[in-house]
């Protein structure tokens, strides 16, 4: 079976072909680049074509398969158009598979279901990669408004964090945002 | 809260009035609570619509059309009880192109551009359009100016699909020759250098449907308060597109990243009808570039599905069938459109059907409430499209 991901996002396509590797006589292909697509899609001549629905080339390829319709391997959208299910979990996850008509549902259905879990796999990595460097980002702000603390009112350490968390409190804030404040205030004030 | 309506788009200007109707509060003072999803192709845009990710969307005029008649996929029936506006796509030519065509600093006149563009073709030249779907309304005006001209679309000239945000790319890549496209997109390639503006499709139809509100049949079924309280809060929106005294701060709103996103004086430029056609050039003012509002431009006339049904038959080589033919008329339900506004201090038409093309001049027309003048509404060829025979129209097309 040959499956091709389109995917503008290298690191993407990556998470999803590593997860389709794992099948036994599956060819991956990932394409990466706008230009050139239908070409390229038209050379590796897939089974399976797997597209982010972010993609503002879907209307393109779909133009393609619409026109290839005429040839002998025409191209029908998500495998089991009576399965709404499958197709909203697959619209859930963001993505988009194009099958060759007359394929067996039960060969295709497994690739399908991967690749709507790798996606949502990526998506998970996505938010955790933010959230991690969301409170890597937090933790740099806290510890330059301690400094600032210390240096300017002569504070210890934990004086200094007590005083932001105390700030924090009576604000109603997270000591994050009362952190962020007192950076911007320092640099304001001609600090460095 | 959960909203009432979501509502899909594309980042393209013509989707100003959903975003206008939740800025303005127009949809909330119709205790409406809408929500916008923005997509990047109308393939997505028509996946959400479909799987009940969107209540509506913002659509090329076909596509609603191909999907309830199953061009291209399974059939869902869908229904259009609004248009979101006339016009506002332009033709964008790679400079060399364009300076055959077209005079310096001026729109080209669309017959004697048609004629040369003949005579570029008989010299031997490939040419490549690029309109941004199949199942578009720039597709369909392209391929009219095209045929109408002698210039045969797919035998003489090669015409694909281009993503919107992709089209000044293409020119400038030399992919395609010229683009059909929607605004800003045609702004942005005079901007880079890449095109210079040829024509306005409203010099090919000057009354051609575009974009419009659809929604699966079933859902207008079940949801009717709420789809007629979303047509009152767009007609509102649409009132205070064409008032001047709205177009910067209307430009400034459509600018923003999660509406149409990039540069709010190209955008204004598409709003207020004054177009820069080339790089260095000065704005050329073009009355009725993009038409909102007035002459009932947002009634979704009956008509206009089924003139744009003559033109799905005529390139997709389909065959006439009578029964998608009343299907395709179907779509578009002007009697939501008036049981929304009835009572309202808005005009609404008597008829829900015309003759596209026969107006040369100002016209008074019968109402069912208000009073009500249209403008000329021609084609740039004088075809007249009389919706009670649409065979013979068809079989007296180039």
């Amino acid at each position: 079976m040959r499956i091709a991901i389109v995917d503008e996002r290298a690191s993407r396509a990556a998470v999803i072909g590593e997860g389709l590797a794992a099948l036994d006589d599956c060819e991956l292909f990932v394409v990466s680049e706008r230009r050139g697509l239908v070409a390229r899609i038209a050379e590796i001549d897939p089974d399976i074509v797997l597209m982010d629905l972010g993609n503002p080339s879907r209307d393109v390829l779909e133009e393609y398969f619409a026109v290839s319709r005429a040839l002998d391997r025409p191209i029908a959208m998500f495998v089991d158009e009576s399965d709404d299910e499958a197709i909203a979990a697959s619209i859930d996850a963001g993505v988009s598979s194009y099958v060759v008509d007359g394929l067996a549902s039960h060969r295709i259905r497994p690739i399908l279901d991967l690749a709507v879990r790798r996606f949502n796999a990526f998506a998970r990595l996505q938010s955790d990669l933010a959230a991690a460097q969301n409170k890597l980002a937090e933790r740099e702000s806290v510890d330059r408004a301690k400094r600032i603390l210390m240096d300017s009112r002569g504070l210890a350490e934990p004086q200094a964090y007590a005083e932001l968390r105390k700030a924090a409190m009576n604000e109603g804030k997270r000591i994050a945002e009362i952190a962020e404040a007192v950076v911007t205030a320092h640099k304001l004030m001609g600090g460095s | 809260m959960r909203p009432d309506m979501t509502i899909g788009f594309l980042p393209l200007v013509d989707a100003a009035l959903p975003i206008l109707a939740l800025e303005h509060g127009f949809a909330a003072a119709e205790g409406l609570r809408i929500s916008l999803v923005k997509d990047m192709s109308w393939a997505t845009v028509l996946d959400r619509l479909l799987y009940g990710h969107t209540d509506a969307a913002h659509m090329v005029a076909p596509l609603a059309l191909a999907t309830t008649l199953g061009r291209g996929r399974k059939a869902h029936p869908l229904s259009v009880p609004f248009v979101l506006g006339l016009n506002g796509n332009a033709i964008t030519m790679r400079p060399w192109l364009a300076d055959r065509l077209a005079p310096e600093g001026a729109l080209a006149d669309p017959m004697d551009a048609g004629a040369r563009l003949k005579a570029v073709v008989a010299e031997g030249q490939r040419l490549r359009f690029g309109v941004v779907h199949r199942y578009s309304s720039h597709n369909y005006m392209l391929r009219y100016w095209l045929a109408a001209c002698g210039v045969r679309p797919d035998a003489d000239v090669e015409i694909a699909t281009v993503a919107p945000p992709f089209c000044a790319d293409a020119l400038e890549a030399g992919e395609v020759d010229a683009i059909c496209v929607g605004e800003p997109w045609n702004s942005v390639a005079v901007e880079r250098g890449a095109g210079r503006i040829v024509l306005a499709t409203a010099q090919i139809w000057r009354r051609g449907v575009e974009k419009v509100l659809a929604l699966r049949e079933s859902v207008l079924e079940s949801r009717r308060p709420e789809t007629e309280a979303l047509v009152r809060a767009l007609v509102a929106a649409a009132r205070h597109f064409i008032d001047p005294a709205n177009w910067d701060e209307n430009a400034a709103i459509l600018a923003r990243q999660e509406y149409v996103g990039g540069d709010a004086h190209l955008i204004k430029r598409a709003i207020s009808d004054r177009l820069l056609l080339s790089m260095g050039g000065e704005p050329v003012p073009y009355p009725d570039f993009m038409f909102q509002y007035r002459e009932a431009a947002n009634f979704p006339w009956v008509s206009q599905a089924e003139w744009l049904y003559t033109q799905m038959v005529r390139w997709d080589l389909s065959g006439f069938d009578p029964d998608d033919a009343r299907k395709a008329a179907r779509v578009f339900r002007p009697d939501v459109y008036r049981s929304a506004l009835t009572g309202s201090a808005e005009p609404l038409p008597g008829a829900s059907s015309k003759v596209e093309g026969s107006l040369a001049g100002t016209t008074v027309v019968g109402t069912q409430q208000g009073a009500m003048t249209l403008e000329s509404n021609r084609f740039f060829d004088g075809g007249v499209f009389d919706p009670a025979n649409l065979k013979g129209y068809l079989s007296d097309l180039p």
